[in-house]
């Protein structure tokens, strides 16, 4: 019976209002931890639908006109041009420690040959992707999230609704679109600058032939390695520019509001890109 | 002005409410707000901080939802329009936010000319020049156009703010307090702004605000909002006569009356 009392305690608000005051039941000590517990995945649930709708949403309005042609060009710039060193950086010593690490592993079995393959495959299916994405997430997530955020705060978002302009397609779709096709090409060129820093490791200080070197990575080289870690790409894309977006829209309460926004995109967005990352490499290379 | 006001009764209603109701969460925020605007006349709602004036506002600007009643512009209820006449009745609707809201990211006459040259496509050089004429308008010279919000004054941005709310000639203006946070002379010189604009246009106003100067000067009718309700409706010089004690001790700004004010005293 006690059993029954203690479920009934948990999952109705109207038997913990009679349950609390009496202090013989051991189970009221639990009481306020299994509230909470309910309050935070309640709230994980709301959050979760509210995204999905503002996905939704943003979709809807990625396909009607009317569009706003200078808000694409000054995020295309801005998420591709400029996040450009970046990634350039965080692939080439990608490449560079990759190299490094396999061949002073592969030594020890006589495996030398195989550094400029495996250097290929993790760079292009693994590293450039995903480095890319995290740095991007960083560096174009965050930013997004507080210039929304400070947008909703100062009532500027309402400012535009009043001026016969919808928020989603002025400050949302711009910046989705521009994530989605912008990622992939900046993931292409990381490929290229990391199996460059691949090379360079295995020419300059591990004495690789040169000519060796890149016709094994020619030879190695499959479209599969290059569309997955573009696939990727397009999609961590989407993830971070929805997610800062997101945040940046929902945020209240000022300053703090906004801070508690920037760090929720980019936490988000970081754990989603690391959860899809293994989605869709268990798609495309699952036997 | 009692001549102005029979004049003004006889006036379509543009705006109306209807028992409308809105909570967030369980606060209750409106409580059964009914209120008619009528075509051309400039009401003002007064009410202290937190009765839901903004609320009202954003419920007929469409921002907000309400959890029951209706709004009405033109006698079509917005809730059964769909999504396109729902924009252009509100489209009609021009509004200066209390901090101004200016985008950061534009210069002053680009904020002003927003609407021209996003909705009505207008080539940029008549955007800017109908920009530098409404700014003219509320006391602005040329030089601040090509400027930053960021660099402008308290002041200044509410008048850009009230250039961009009145650059596509609406028929009705909202103005969310808009002498909160001036000095008395620049409030008296919003409120000026704010009478001929009103007048120039021939538009509709509704103001929400706490400071009775600006509702004794802007305001052809005021109604009084408490606890979610209007509680009392009237023009300036009824305000004066009224024997309504919640309107007097708002009025008087006394801290003693029906209305509870909650002060913790430590």
């Amino acid at each position: 019976m006690k059993q029954i009392d203690f479920l009934v305690a948990i999952f109705s608000e109207t038997a913990y209002s009679s349950f609390k005051n009496r202090k013989d039941l051991p189970v009221n000590t639990l009481i306020p931890f299994v509230n909470k517990l309910g309050q935070v995945v309640l709230r994980f649930l709301r959050s979760t639908g509210e995204l999905g709708l503002f996905a939704f949403d943003t979709l809807y309005h990625c396909v009607t006109p009317p569009f706003y042609g200078k808000a694409f060009i000054k995020q295309f710039i801005e998420i591709g041009f400029y996040s450009l060193p970046v990634v350039a950086l965080t692939t080439l010593f990608a490449g560079m420690v990759i190299a490094l690490q396999t061949y002073s592993g592969f030594a020890s079995m006589s495996a030398e040959g195989a550094v400029a393959m495996v250097v290929l495959v993790a760079v292009t299916r693994e590293l450039a992707p995903v480095m890319a994405g995290l740095m991007v997430a960083g560096r174009i997530g965050a930013a997004m999230a507080a210039e929304i955020g400070t947008m909703r705060v100062t009532e500027q978002i309402d400012a535009l609704y009043t001026l016969s302009t919808n928020p989603y397609k002025y400050l949302i779709v711009p910046r989705v679109t521009a994530g989605v096709v912008m990622l992939p090409v900046l993931v292409l060129i990381g490929d290229v600058i990391g199996i460059c820093g691949g090379y360079m490791i295995g020419v300059s200080k591990l004495d690789f032939n040169a000519a060796t070197y890149l016709i094994n990575t020619w030879e190695y080289l499959k479209p599969v390695d290059i569309i997955s870690g573009l696939t990727k790409a397009a999609v961590f894309g989407f993830i971070i520019t929805l997610l800062g977006c997101y945040n940046g829209f929902h945020s209240q309460g000022g300053a703090q509001g906004v801070g508690r926004a920037t760090t929720n995109a980019v936490v988000s967005s970081s754990i989603l890109i690391l959860i899809f990352n293994y989605i869709i490499t268990e798609l495309f290379f699952s036997i | 002005m009692a001549l102005f006001s029979r004049k003004k009764s006889n006036e379509p209603v543009k705006i109306r409410l209807q028992d409308v109701h809105k909570a967030f969460g369980t606060k209750k925020v409106l409580d059964g707000v009914d209120l008619e605007i009528r075509t051309g006349e400039s009401l003002v709602i007064i009410g202290g901080s937190g009765t839901g004036k903004s609320v009202t506002l954003k419920c007929i600007l469409g921002l907000l939802t309400p959890d029951s009643g209706h709004v009405e512009i033109d006698g079509k209820n917005l809730s059964t329009l769909s999504h396109k006449e729902h924009d252009e009745a509100i489209s009609q609707i021009g509004m200066l936010f209390q901090s101004g809201a200016l985008f950061d990211s534009l210069s002053v006459w680009e904020n002003v000319a927003f609407s021209l040259i996003q909705n009505q496509k207008m080539n940029k050089q008549e955007a800017k020049k109908i920009a530098i004429e409404k700014l003219a308008q509320v006391g602005l010279p040329q030089s601040v156009a090509d400027s930053y919000p960021a660099d402008l004054s308290g002041g200044m941005r509410k008048r850009v703010g009230l250039a961009r709310a009145i650059a596509t000639n609406p028929n009705v203006i909202f103005f969310d307090e808009p002498t909160t946070g001036l000095d008395p002379i620049m409030s008296d010189v919003i409120n000026d702004l704010i009478v001929s604009t009103v007048k120039t246009l021939g538009a509709t106003a509704l103001t929400i605000t706490h400071d009775m100067n600006s509702a004794r000067k802007i305001a052809d009718r005021i109604a009084m909002l408490y606890e979610g309700k209007i509680i009392w409706v009237g023009t300036v010089k009824e305000l004066d006569k009224t024997t309504n004690p919640y309107v007097r001790q708002f009025v008087a700004g006394s801290a003693t009356g029906p209305i509870d004010v909650e002060v913790k005293v430590a």
